[in-house]
């Protein structure tokens, strides 16, 4: 057998795996989102109604505004904490031992499902629940918050609290590259311990700030059952557009819908990598 | 000028828990002195001069440089720089930023930054590699914008950790020349840290060697060299037999030993190893007590009457030569 050949077959298990389970399903749906639609039945074509009736329509915009919207603000949650916790593992703890044991701290959440993890919040945050009753009695507020549950509040902190661990991840570990000669180096050469941070720590932890930032921008712009849940169904963002679409059988527009929103979210993720290069990392 | 910049070590001591890393050393070091801290990995050499640069606590005793007790202050507030063994380059900045970081970290408006740092890369002839990041430096040139990044602070006591250590042993030994050149332009104490007695004969104008967290001995580099006081520096600068005679311990340089025929000389010893080492060679001999021997020979002069193994010499010396060791 010519190595060729053998080199084709070695990537063919592989090459057969994301054929079926990534490229098959996009295609298809990049195809059924060119179909039409009546009321009872979706039949194939190739034409741009859906579309347009997406890009004519003003609750597309205020809709993808508002999946921006919470991107950005759990993002910058997401990095503050995240940045904040990994540099404790990373640069506070000093021994192994009790870095890897505080790593598995975080990862402790992660044993439970999302929606659980999600729902556990309602009863806090309810009307009546431990967060206002706990207020009430303190003397804080003299009636419940109303804005606590099912408001972008609520669906901001199930965000921040999902998705924190996918910022920590990979700058702890960009920090854990780092030569702690430099750190030294810094101190040497004058730097207080914020210029440190500054100069050093936070440049040397791009790579791993942006691959957090990936996960984390992906993540919550193609959510919906956070911000249905959180939300008591009161906020909408593309990924519910879309569920919804499904949910009345409309194939062919929520295709549409899907298409749009991976485009948006790969021109997202190349601007970003445009920015910082995360070769490296990998 | 001179006499402000001395640095002087005060019963310096560092425990680490239990562990003594430095007992109570003293030491004055003159100032525009090239020092080299000699000793076996453990010694404590590395601890000393991580107290002097501030990188390390002080459990006990002082540190005075220019007067001024600096145990207890920053390392930028210290008057002395440091440079690292894996030279600690910012990778993500260009080696004029590198060098520019002390000035910037101090506030110094840019222009001024920038035109020190190209002068001090003047200096270490590192001009042309200003835009370049580290990683796309050789080993040699890190260490020029290691050095550059150091001095750019104007210290009174540039602190160097094992520098040559990363590169390989022909760039050894031409930035050992550049560091004793650079040593005498800028007229500066060095402090050097290293394992290697060839370095610290080479560069020294005096030698400091430790062992077990204290100093065995120090002084002039020829002195240490030729006059060993322990058996311990005997054996570590090299080119030393250690020889336990009746009348007592002595310290003999190799190249110091006569080879007579037997029972000519002051002991004699069976032939175990000849090597030929080029310009001379090392006859190997064991003597009474198991101890092995070693004469260096000019080659020329062993060729006229070879040794064989197992043939028995006799060793001689000249009296001058033998050191009384104290243990």
């Amino acid at each position: 057998m010519s190595r060729q050949l053998v080199a084709w077959i070695q990537a063919a298990p592989m090459a057969v795996v994301m054929l079926a389970f990534l490229v098959a399903p996009i295609a298809m749906i990049v195809i059924v989102s060119f179909w039409g639609a009546t009321e009872y039945s979706i039949y194939p074509a190739f034409q741009f109604d859906n579309y347009q009736f997406l890009f004519g329509s003003p609750v597309t915009y205020t809709v993808f505004l508002n999946t921006f919207k919470y991107a950005a603000i759990t993002w910058a949650f997401t990095l503050v904490i995240g940045f904040t916790v990994a540099y404790f593992l990373a640069f506070e703890v000093r021994s192994l031992k009790w870095q890897i044991g505080l790593f598995l701290v975080c990862t402790i959440p992660f044993w439970t499902s999302n929606i659980i993890r999600m729902i556990s919040w309602i009863p806090f945050l309810g009307r009546n629940g431990l967060a206002n009753s706990t207020l009430i009695s303190w003397g804080v507020i003299d009636e419940p918050l109303e804005w606590l549950l099912f408001s972008d509040f609520s669906v901001i902190l199930a965000f921040v609290h999902l998705y924190t661990l996918f910022m920590v991840v990979p700058i702890f570990n960009s920090m854990m590259r780092i030569d702690r000669a430099l750190i030294e180096a810094a101190y040497d050469n004058g730097a207080s311990a914020w210029q440190t941070l500054w100069h050093v720590i936070v440049p040397l932890c791009k790579p791993g700030i942006m691959i957090g930032t990936i996960f984390v921008t992906t993540l919550v712009m193609g959510d919906f059952i956070t911000v249905r849940f959180m939300s008591g169904s009161q906020r909408a963002n593309v990924g519910r557009l879309i569920s919804n679409d499904i949910g009345l059988l409309q194939y062919p527009s929520a295709s549409a819908t899907a298409v749009v929103l991976l485009c948006t979210v790969l021109i997202v993720i190349a601007l970003l990598l445009r920015l910082v290069d995360i070769r490296k990392e990998l | 000028m001179s006499m402000q910049s001395d640095l002087e070590l005060v019963s310096l001591t560092k425990r680490y828990g239990d562990a003594l890393a430095v007992d109570a050393i003293s030491h004055h070091f003159k100032a525009g002195v090239y020092a080299c801290l000699l000793g076996p990995s453990g010694c404590g050499k590395s601890s000393t001069l991580r107290m002097i640069a501030g990188h390390e606590s002080v459990s006990d005793g002082s540190i005075v440089l220019g007067g001024r007790d600096v145990s207890h202050l920053p390392p930028a507030k210290r008057g002395t720089a440091m440079m690292f063994q894996s030279y600690a380059l910012f990778p993500h900045l260009s080696v004029r930023d590198n060098v520019a970081f002390s000035l910037r970290m101090a506030g110094v408006d840019k222009a001024t930054r920038l035109k020190r740092a190209d002068e001090m890369l003047a200096l270490v002839e590192m001009q042309k590699y200003a835009d370049r990041k580290p990683d796309q430096l050789s080993g040699g040139q890190q260490q020029r914008v290691a050095l550059a990044r150091a001095l750019i602070t104007r210290p009174q006591v540039l602190l160097l950790d094992e520098p040559l250590s990363a590169l390989d042993p022909f760039l050894r030994i031409r930035m050992r020349s550049e560091l004793k050149k650079l040593q005498r332009e800028l007229g500066i104490s060095f402090i050097h840290v290293t394992h290697g007695q060839d370095e610290a004969l080479a560069l020294a104008d005096e030698i400091i060697v430790m062992n077990n967290a204290v100093i065995e001995q120090s002084g002039p580099a020829r002195e240490v060299f030729n006059a060993p006081r322990t058996a311990f520096v005997a054996r570590f600068m090299g080119g030393h037999n250690v020889l336990d005679l009746p009348q007592g311990k002595f310290a003999l340089r190799s190249d110091e030993m006569v080879v007579t025929p037997a029972a000519a000389g002051k002991i004699d010893g069976r032939v175990s190893g000849i090597e030929y080492q080029g310009t001379h060679v090392a006859l190997t001999a064991t003597v009474a007590g198991e101890q092995d021997v070693t004469a260096l020979i000019p080659e020329a002069q062993f060729f006229e009457t070879p040794r064989d193994l197992g043939e028995v010499i006799g060793l001689g010396w000249d009296e001058r030569a033998a050191h009384p060791l104290a243990s």
